[in-house]
């Protein structure tokens, strides 16, 4: 089983990698990015076949290290 | 006093903190490899030293605080052992949940290596005697990741504890309310992004650091 982890920054904490991303579209020429917040994306490929199970185990997994709570929220999909 | 120092793939402030620890307890503290799933008996303190544990891989100290001598590391904090984060240590520290918040990117981007003034907001802990309340030291800072960032309802708990050990005394890297170190609730924890084991020397930039490993080993005679 394929899951795929989104890891974002919760709302209203500083992404400072983001406003500078945002930056750099501008001076690209890019008009009216409003803003860009920076995340990251982790595949995983499970030995369970099960998906409820296996969005249980990575959700386990995100609590307790793929994503830090304190700043960060996290979507797991279930790819097949 | 005997200590440990953690050592991870990717420490490099190791040698720092073992050397300012022996010139101070007179004592060579042991290394601990993070795979060491015991700590040595009769410890006093354990310090997580600064570096790139891990390569700072995922984020800055999370892979090195779900190692199994973090682990260890965690129990005897429970049991009331004095520990020591400092930079990357401080971040593996929040990692693990000893401490509260998490450090992040610096607000502008740069990775900051300079000495800064800082304010010693705090001098109840085994830490803090070493200083006069509000005394301005400099330390050294040297990271990428060294903004704190907690919620607020955390950061009013941690100033109405007096658990702000440090503070900067200007705005250096985006750090809600200035915040370079803090204390656990019971105040045997501190993690800190300065490095006082890098100013114990006059000949090396100052000596600023020296108080609070006297202090450290008051505490544990």
């Amino acid at each position: 089983m394929k899951a795929r982890v989104h890891v974002s920054l919760k709302s209203g904490v500083l992404d400072p990698q983001g406003a500078a991303v945002a930056h750099a579209l501008g001076t690209l020429g890019f008009e009216g990015v409003r803003s860009v917040r920076q995340g990251k994306v982790l595949d995983l490929d499970l030995d369970e076949t099960d998906p409820e199970a296996a969005r249980a185990q990575v959700d386990a997994m995100c609590r307790q290290l793929l994503a830090n709570t304190v700043v960060e929220t996290w979507r797991v999909e279930i790819l097949g | 006093m005997k200590s440990a120092v953690l050592v991870f793939p990717g420490s490099n402030c190791d040698r720092d903190m073992a050397a300012a620890l022996e010139r101070v307890t007179g004592r060579k503290p042991e290394m601990v490899w993070h795979k060491d799933a015991d700590l040595p008996a009769g410890l006093d303190l354990v310090a997580v030293p600064g570096g790139f544990s891990f390569g700072d891989y995922l984020r800055s100290g999370a892979i090195a605080a779900r190692s199994p001598a973090m682990r260890a590391t965690a129990e005897f904090a429970a049991r009331g052992g004095l520990v020591l984060g400092v930079c990357n240590g401080f971040q593996v520290l929040t990692e693990a949940g000893l401490l509260p918040g998490a450090l992040m990117r610096n607000a502008g981007l740069d990775f900051l290596c300079k000495s800064v003034e800082l304010i010693a907001e705090e001098t109840q802990s085994p830490f803090g005697r070493g200083y006069e309340a509000g005394a301005r030291i400099r330390l050294p800072i040297a990271h990428h990741d060294g903004r704190y960032v907690a919620d607020a309802e955390t950061l009013d708990r941690l100033e109405g504890g007096n658990r702000v050990a440090f503070r900067y005394a200007e705005e250096v890297n985006g750090s809600e309310r200035r915040i370079a170190g803090i204390l656990s609730e019971n105040r045997r924890v501190l993690g800190m992004m300065p490095h006082p084991e890098r100013a114990i020397e006059a000949l090396l930039g100052g000596v600023d650091g020296l108080p609070m490993f006297e202090a450290l080993t008051q505490e544990a005679a």
